[in-house]
């Protein structure tokens, strides 16, 4: 053993550094089973919905007044609606509904809140004070109730209700953004930037917006969950999208009139929503505690 | 520190300010010209001037606000032609009471479950109970609440057929029809909350134990039960009481589902029958009344503070 230690060190390195690394880029998915399994289900849920037609074994909105409201079966493995619309294919197509909703109405609150937060941010004095009351005005409604005043404006339909969400999370991103830029900007880069008499707007453009925009983009994978569930919200309200539109929510709420008898009619799009939900919650939550370095506990 | 909360009030003002002239301008950006409506299809130019200048609608933007903020805080909310009644009457004397029993009653629940729920979890820290109160939290954080809420109606109510599928008695009349009423619906609405205060609990308990004063504590000989429930929970009120201030926007949301979930005639029913019938002044009193509720608790929690830590009272 002791003739064979010099030896060690210089067969170790090679083979040791690789594997230290490779131990680190796949650790996010074993140190986090949880994390790992919930992607899984969310990309799946991507899948479904990018691949409905191929996926889905019926037309969503064909009705067929022989099957109607019949228990799930075999050939209607989650059962039909009250219209005799299969609620399976019903539900893959909800998907897309779901997500498409809930990815641009984050991106409309991003880039709303991306604008405000960095106006707030980089102001300072009476108008940052003002900009800032703003943003405490617009979170003090909730985001639901917001999107709420925002449909009785618009109207209702997918589009409305991309929009509507989209303003209603304006609020939170504009906060989160602010505080990023408080904190850039008393750095030193910024200063010498700046004292280097580089226009003030190049500044912004090339050393704030940079470390602005990956804080941002992690709240949006947060958020999307949330901006899904307020659209949802809206369609089993009523006031969100119209029917016959596959969308959760909306037969969520056309299956509470029959839960006496045919509980399947809401219980399987709200399965559905709130398996997704949950995955992407779980999603979130790995991603902000790995990339956000508040919560980051190892340096 | 009576400047500080002077300020603070000061500070919730102008957001309030922010706020209606907000929801002032919704009205304005409501689609339809409100004359042409009250006119009917047929009008001469001459009487659509004269009501013009009746209804003050060719006042500046400012002045139009200022009259109407003079007569919202009056209580001259308007009339709603769907409820045929008065909006103030409509939305604060029926439909506030609903929503604001509902959501005490479950923040009631929410604290009485998740506070022992979490304290538990944090104390058997890494145990399987720790565990399954994660899972149970997590689950319930993500769960939709109008969901769950149809999920109850259909096990308790259809199945066991223990509660009332819907309806709404007052507490105030009638105390235990209502509570028999209201605990279904609580329970819809309470789950994210339970959830919520367990984790926070869970988490600021587990920071509180470490703290040397609980060192202390023990060191005394103070029975463990004293030392946790006395010394470790006293120091988690103010976060506890912070994240639920800044919550109750979530509270008053679910509300808003729970509400139609159980055909309770709360705010909820209010707004949403308001936008079907495309009645901005009855949707306008909704967004008034959450935001004033949402900014006035918050201005209690503010001040509640030296209340609940006396090392800030101490400071000037």
């Amino acid at each position: 053993m002791s003739i064979q230690t010099p030896e060690a060190p210089t067969t170790l390195p090679p083979t040791a550094a690789p594997d230290t690394a490779n131990r680190s880029r796949r650790s996010v998915f074993v140190r986090r089973p949880f994390f790992t399994i919930a992607l899984i289900v969310a990309v799946a849920y991507l899948v479904a919905a990018i691949f409905a037609p191929q996926v889905a074994p019926f037309d969503p909105v064909q009705q067929d007044f022989n099957v109607m409201m019949q228990p799930p079966t075999v050939g209607h493995l989650f059962g039909t609606d009250s219209y005799g619309q299969d609620i399976l294919s019903r539900v893959i197509y909800g998907a897309r509904f779901a997500l498409i909703i809930g990815i641009f109405a984050v991106l409309i609150g991003a880039a709303g809140g991306l604008v405000i937060g960095l106006a707030a941010g980089l102001s300072g004095g009476g108008s940052e004070w003002a900009l800032m009351r703003l943003i405490d005005a617009i979170l003090a409604l909730p985001s639901l109730i917001l999107a709420v005043a925002f449909i009785a404006i618009l109207g209702q339909g997918v589009d409305k209700v991309v929009i509507a969400v989209g303003l209603s999370m304006i609020g939170p991103f504009a906060r989160t953004v602010r505080g990023d830029v408080l904190q850039v900007r008393v750095q030193l880069f910024i200063e010498a930037a700046q004292l280097m008499s580089i226009p003030y707007l190049r500044v912004v453009w090339r050393h704030v917006l940079p470390n602005v925009i990956f804080p941002l983009a992690v709240q949006v994978t947060i958020r999307i969950s949330e901006a899904i569930l307020v659209s949802s919200s809206l369609s089993f309200l009523g006031i969100g999208v119209t029917p016959p539109t596959p969308d959760w929510g909306l037969m969520i709420a056309e299956g509470r009139d029959f839960v006496s008898f045919a509980p399947w009619m809401s219980a399987m799009p709200g399965f559905a929503l709130a398996l997704l939900l949950i995955a992407l919650t779980i999603v979130g939550d790995g991603i902000r505690e790995e990339f956000d370095p508040k919560l980051r506990k190892d340096p | 520190m009576l400047l500080q909360a002077l300020g603070k009030i000061a500070q919730t003002l102008v957001v309030l300010f922010f706020v209606s002239v907000a929801s002032f301008g919704l009205l304005k950006l409501a689609p339809g010209d409100p004359i042409q409506i009250m006119l009917g299809s047929e009008y001469s130019q001459e009487s659509y001037d004269s009501l013009k200048t009746e209804l003050g609608l060719d006042q500046p933007f400012l002045v139009q606000y200022a009259d109407w903020a003079v007569r919202f805080v009056q209580g001259d909310w308007g009339t709603s032609y769907v409820a045929r009644a008065e909006i103030f009457t409509y939305a604060f004397k029926e439909a506030l009471p609903v929503t604001l029993t509902l959501a005490s009653f479950s923040l009631a629940f929410a604290i009485l479950i998740g506070v022992p729920l979490g304290v538990l979890s944090a104390v058997k820290k890494d145990t399987i109970f720790d565990a399954g109160s994660a899972v149970l939290a997590l689950t319930g954080t993500a769960f939709p609440s109008f969901l769950l809420g149809i999920l109850l109606i259909w096990f308790f109510a259809v199945k066991l057929q223990l509660f009332p599928v819907m309806g709404y008695v007052s507490p105030w009349e009638n105390f235990w029809l209502g509570i028999y009423h209201m605990i279904l619906p609580g329970l819809t609405l309470s789950t994210y909350f339970i959830a919520m205060i367990t984790r926070l609990t869970r988490a600021t308990l587990i920071e509180v134990m470490e703290q040397p004063y609980i060192t202390a504590a023990r060191a005394r000989g103070e029975p463990s039960w004293r030392v946790v429930w006395v010394h470790g929970v006293r120091n988690i009120a103010m976060p506890l009481v912070t994240i639920l201030g800044l919550q109750l926007g979530v509270l008053l949301q679910g509300t808003v589902l729970t509400e139609t979930v159980f055909n309770l005639p709360g705010i909820g029913q209010m707004l949403t029958s308001a936008v079907l019938g495309r009645e901005y002044l009855v949707v306008q009193a909704g967004v008034m009344m959450t935001a004033a509720l949402f900014i006035g608790v918050n201005l209690l929690v503010d001040l509640s503070y030296p209340f609940l830590d006396p090392r800030l009272r101490a400071r000037k």
